[in-house]
């Protein structure tokens, strides 16, 4: 008999299993449950994108693309971030297509940590970073951002995290899970910090395009920024292409052509059909990014609306499509909180833990969802909260 | 502006108290903008989208090709206003192009639709002719599809 726990990486066996995956079993089971749990937008793919895609599969374009990605979708890429961030990117130099943003964060890992480096993780924060650089050999330095800031990351607290061993900062805003954005005066103050050190930024910019009443900025377009900046965004949540797996990286050349050599041996190429798609939503898509984040926004606001009725503390997110109440009033963890929301009322929503244990009494809910969804889960919100207080 | 009446052309439903979370405004400033709308003849009626195909009962809708003569002073309006005001016809829209009015008339059979134009609506005074075609299936109005495209399956639950 093979003994598995001695052929397995001792990097992998040491990672923990997503803790949001523990409810999964409990809702599959239940009729009339209501998530608001799953971060991806409830729109499907605008049709003149599908179509883009379906007709390339028509005409037969079923092969590989060039490593990097097509050269008229990279060139897209690089009018589409002069157009809404005025970034400017070499398209055949400084941009690899990724299968999606999260392959984007995987190589900017791969290509700059070292074993023993640091790297510096807001938290709370999408569960895949912490993992990503344990699998490097990295050392995850968490810092955590607070309610009072709006969930952004201050200069004090992050020259507190700084040692000799820093190698990346990880940048992930608009942010998962708590909807906090980061300014451009946010921006300057932390590149004050970064821009006479040897620390790369790595910004997770996938929630770019979803932003309400303020302009996302990218900290690549900081003075002194970019050349010590990989911005990673991509089709998912702005176009609600999420299925279709495609995302991209760029930054500066000596970063991004060593990068190009794990995607080559690794990956190969992003899907094609993908590729194809994308072009046709760079070129004629903005229109629908306005449509969805108009419809994100009249939710937004009525989910906030609703949860401060109901009594709960919710700090406004500006971004992604997240809020992120606190739950301390009601004296229970959030754990708890979760489990016999679902379990009393049918409702599915994430405890903040799951994203960082700074996120303990706090809970996430996703408002791509319908309306009459929202609504639901909100009068139900209202029953299991005043339920707590007999 | 105008987002209240996009919003209610999309739903009708939405109340006083949800219009205005949506938009940051006080239930009171909905209110006094819908009321503004109505008076106005902005706002002129709140309805609910059906899909009779599904009930059993006969029903047909026509689509109707009307080419009419202008009258003098009064253009197409007064023989648009002649059709309008029979309750079977549910719409009417002056057009560019080969014809002059889009009616669109619903009744119990075929035979009930055919009748009305062959009585009513081709004899009337400067109606010059008449194309009828019966509406054999919806599939969306208004921006909503009548049959549901099926959900994904496998969907991962929680990202």
């Amino acid at each position: 008999m093979i003994d598995y726990s001695s052929v397995l990486s001792g990097a992998v066996t040491s990672l923990s299993p997503s803790g949001i995956r523990k409810f999964f079993d409990i809702l599959e089971d239940m009729k009339d449950a209501i998530s608001l749990g799953v971060g991806e937008p409830d729109f499907v793919t605008p049709w003149h994108i599908r179509d883009a895609g379906i007709y390339s599969l028509e005409k037969g374009f079923t092969k590989y693309t060039s490593n990097a990605g097509m050269t008229e979708l990279r060139r897209e890429i690089a009018r589409y971030l002069a157009r809404r961030f005025a970034l400017k990117y070499e398209p055949l130099k400084q941009i690899i297509v990724t299968v999606g943003g999260s392959e984007g964060i995987d190589l900017c890992m791969r290509a700059l940590v070292n074993p023993g480096d640091e790297v510096i993780i807001p938290v709370p924060s999408f569960v895949c970073y912490g993992p990503i650089v344990t699998l490097c050999g990295g050392t995850p330095v968490y810092l955590e951002t607070k309610v009072e800031d709006e969930f952004r990351v201050t200069p004090e607290a992050l020259k507190a995290k700084i040692t000799p061993r820093t190698k990346v900062l990880l940048l992930p805003f608009p942010s998962n899970p708590t909807g906090g954005i980061m300014e451009k005066a946010d921006l300057e103050a932390i590149a004050d910090v970064i821009r006479d050190t040897n620390i790369m930024v790595v910004s997770d910019e996938i929630y770019s395009e979803l932003t309400y009443g303020r302009k996302h900025c990218s900290i690549a377009s900081i003075d002194g920024m970019y050349e010590r900046t990989m911005v990673v965004n991509g089709f998912s949540k702005s176009y609600a292409m999420t299925g279709w797996r495609l995302g991209y990286v760029c930054g500066p050349e000596p970063v991004i052509s060593q990068m190009y050599k794990i995607h080559q041996y690794a990956i190969m190429c992003a899907p094609t059909t993908s590729q194809y798609a994308a072009i046709e939503a760079l070129r004629d898509g903005d229109k629908d990014i306005e449509a969805m984040r108009k419809e994100y926004d009249y939710r937004r606001k009525y989910l906030i609306d609703g949860l401060r009725k109901i009594g709960l503390e919710c700090f406004e997110p500006r971004g992604a499509f997240y809020v992120f109440p606190s739950i301390k009033s009601t004296g229970l963890s959030s754990e708890e909180f979760c489990e016999r929301f679902l379990i009393e009322q049918k409702v599915a929503v994430i405890a903040g833990t799951a994203f960082g244990d700074c996120g303990e009494g706090f809970v996430r809910m996703c408002y791509a969802s319908s309306l009459e969804n929202i609504t639901e889960a909100l009068n139900r919100m209202d029953k299991f909260v005043n339920s707590l207080k007999r | 502006m105008y987002e209240i009446l996009k919003l209610l052309e999309n739903d009708c439903r939405l109340t006083t108290e949800q219009l205005a979370a949506m938009l940051d405004m006080s239930a009171e400033q909905v209110s006094a903008e819908i009321e503004k709308y109505t008076r106005e003849d902005i706002l002129i009626g709140y309805q609910a989208l059906i899909n009779w195909d599904k009930i059993d009962i006969e029903n047909v809708t026509a689509l109707i090709e009307v080419k009419v003569t202008p009258q003098r002073g009064e253009g197409f309006d007064r023989i648009a206003e002649r059709i309008y005001q029979y309750d079977e016809v549910e719409s009417v829209y002056l057009m560019s192009g080969s014809f002059d009015l889009t009616v669109i008339i619903s009744g119990k059979s075929l035979k009930s639709v055919a009748l009305f134009v062959a009585q009513k609506l081709a004899i009337i005074d400067g109606v010059t002719g008449t194309a009828t075609h019966f509406i054999l299936k919806k599939y969306k109005e208004k921006h909503k599809v009548f049959e549901k495209q099926p959900e994904q399956e496998e969907r991962m639950m929680f990202v």
